[in-house]
């Protein structure tokens, strides 16, 4: 156990920096000067040169890298190429709406993916097993941002269950919640169907083992072998999973966040590549990236919680 | 280090031809394949035969404005009274060539990498599966995101952004079928029979990889097409006036109170376009797996 914390602890401290410096140089690598894009084709030399020190920029490339990589250990950003606001301020206050929509989304996923997956691995070749093959195939064609527009079309346009604009400062508890349904809906069902099929096809592996079949054998109802002795085990590999699930999630929720104009670190990381604020695009794609990394190491030191014939050799 | 993927084609068959003929049988009998097949069929021609069936994309009729579907314009009109179904009709161009060019550019950028670290072993399969698996923690999209901030957006650079962002997928692939057939008996003898390297990798290995990569190939069609759809919702690839139906449903939304169908109807064509590739990878997968073919042969009586 020791060993392997050990172990995975240092790949960890590998990552933390070996992301951000990649990100750091690819960054580096663009063709347009940040200084012409910020200023406009007509600045004077004067007006440059001055943006160029300000921003750090006349330094050597070293210099540049080693006091961004200090900054960043003190948790310091910089600061936005246009508006010259805080980045870390800037992520912090939407980081909890992107939270919040990820969460319900990985909620929704697991509520409705599960018990489909069961129940059609239970019932394998029959109607139920068709419709739930069908819904997992429509759930990997629909793009999630259509499915956005869908819901925002039918509940808030139609029915006018919901605000269409969700833009949210100043809200109370309940209208919070209420703007998380559609954009928590369209990315947590697209996630379903992965969830969907992941679960059928363990939850049939599962079912031709061995202790399945003793279970049976001892008496035990359908239900008790399903639910106490089978999927205990499919969970196991689902919530595994969660850690690639984090990664198409974080994805589409650049996406739902714009379908439905909500706050957060996906609508931020768009918003700067469309001002090619590089500052802020170079900051949001580190932050997405150690994010993952951060929830694949959970999922990890997890397995042994979940799993106890997994030992950290 | 993972597990080799299972559903490499293992055993030699004497006839080869016969093989093929039956899959191809299995595939058109198949109704999932025979359905996507249809359709990406239908939405091929519909990319060909454009400049016929549409009227220009681009042109404007101010007057015209947010008409709803009629026969004039079957689809209605947008908020500058250009024809939607010309637009869409053309949209279907920018999905099918990102879609399938940016799939061949990560085959013939992942494909030789993974047999190459899956064949020779040693640091240059650890470096690049090292390296496959940092980026698979990655969603694609934000990879191809990456690519298109740093460079801007155009045509070209969108299949090269989603192509990048689909090769460790590729690599990984070709690795885990390299790892396998490398030890079958018959490379063992290629290579006892002094067979060289390049040789044993393009007239072996490479031919037996192709089932499982066309699979992975389709799907990733289906893949590619929703990204190029996204980035160009997200403004960020398919610049307008040139229609493409990811900016397509981007317009639609901003509309969505006056004219709903402006985003609806791309969005379906999207839809069914990559639930057609889905379709079909998905049979050519149980379609391909060695294991299901003798007895899905069985089943029809073959």
């Amino acid at each position: 156990m020791t060993g392997f914390l050990l172990r995975r602890f240092f790949t960890l401290i590998v990552i933390l920096f070996s992301v951000p410096t990649i990100v750091f140089f690819v960054m580096r690598l663009v063709p347009a000067d940040p200084a012409l894009v910020v200023l406009g084709d007509q600045a004077s030399a004067e007006a440059i040169a001055a943006f160029r020190q300000k921003a750090g920029l006349d330094q050597p490339l070293f210099t540049q890298y080693s006091e961004f990589m200090l900054d960043l250990m003190h948790g310091d950003l910089g600061n936005s190429l246009i508006t010259g606001k805080s980045i870390s301020e800037q992520i912090w206050s939407v980081f909890p709406d992107t939270l919040a929509l990820a969460l319900t989304a990985l909620v929704v996923g697991a509520a409705v993916g599960i018990p489909i997956g069961v129940i059609t691995a239970v019932k394998r070749n029959g109607w139920i097993d068709f419709s739930g093959r069908v819904f997992a195939l429509l759930g990997f064609s629909f793009p999630s941002f259509y499915l956005g527009v869908l819901l925002l079309l039918v509940f808030s346009v139609w029915l006018g269950w919901f605000p269409v604009i969700h833009s949210m400062r100043g809200d109370s508890v309940g209208e919070y919640l209420q703007k998380l349904v559609l954009p928590g809906l369209s990315l947590g069902l697209v996630q379903a169907a992965y969830v969907t099929r992941l679960t059928r096809s363990t939850m049939i592996e599962a079912l031709s083992q061995d202790y399945v079949r003793t279970a049976f054998a001892k008496g035990l109802t359908p239900y008790e072998v399903f639910f106490k002795h089978a999927l205990r085990n499919v969970l196991v590999i689902v919530i595994t999973a969660m850690g690639v699930y984090t990664g198409t999630i974080l994805g589409g929720a650049i996406l739902t966040e714009t379908v439905f104009n909500r706050p957060g670190l996906g609508k931020l990381l768009i918003g700067a590549i469309a001002q090619r604020d590089y500052n802020l695009i170079q900051s949001g794609l580190i932050v997405f990236a150690l994010i993952i990394v951060f929830v694949n190491l959970l999922v990890d030191l997890s397995y042994g919680l979940l799993d106890p014939r997994v030992k950290y050799a | 280090m993972r597990e080799p993927i299972s559903y490499v084609q293992t055993d030699t068959t004497p006839s080869r031809r016969s093989t093929w003929s039956l899959r191809l049988g299995l595939l058109v009998a198949d109704r999932g394949a025979l359905a996507g097949l249809l359709i990406i069929a239908c939405i091929a021609l519909v990319a060909l035969l454009a400049p016929w069936i549409a009227v220009d994309p681009t042109e404007q009729s101010i007057t015209q404005a947010f008409a709803p579907p009629s026969m004039t314009h079957w689809f209605g009109t947008d908020e500058f009274g250009r024809d939607v179904l010309s637009r869409v009709i053309y949209g279907t161009r920018p999905a099918l060539y990102v879609g399938i060019l940016s799939v061949l550019v990560s085959i013939l950028l992942g494909m030789p990498l993974g047999i190459l670290a899956g064949y020779r072993g040693g640091w240059i399969d650890t470096a690049v599966s090292g390296f496959v698996d940092i980026m698979l923690s990655f969603p694609s999209l934000l990879l191809a995101l990456m690519v298109v901030a740093l460079v801007g957006s155009s045509m070209g650079v969108l299949v090269f952004a989603i192509g990048i962002a689909h090769v460790p997928i590729f690599i990984r692939l070709a690795r885990s079928s390299t790892l396998i057939i490398r030890e079958l008996d018959y490379v063992t003898a290629s290579r006892s029979f002094g067979g060289r390297q390049f040789h044993i990798l393009l007239r072996h290995i490479f031919p037996n990889a192709v089932g499982p990569l066309i699979v992975m190939a389709t799907l990733s069609i289906a893949g590619a097409i929703r990204e190029e759809a996204a980035l160009s919702f997200l403004g960020l690839g398919i610049q307008p006036p040139e229609p493409s139906w990811g900016n397509l449903i981007r317009d639609g939304v901003t509309s969505i109170l006056d004219a709903p169908w402006l985003a609806l109807i791309p969005g379906l064509c999207l839809t069914l376009a990559v639930l057609a590739f889905n379709l079909l990878g998905d049979s050519v997968r149980d379609i391909l797996d060695p294991r299901d073919l003798s007895a899905s042969a069985l089943k029809k009586g073959k």
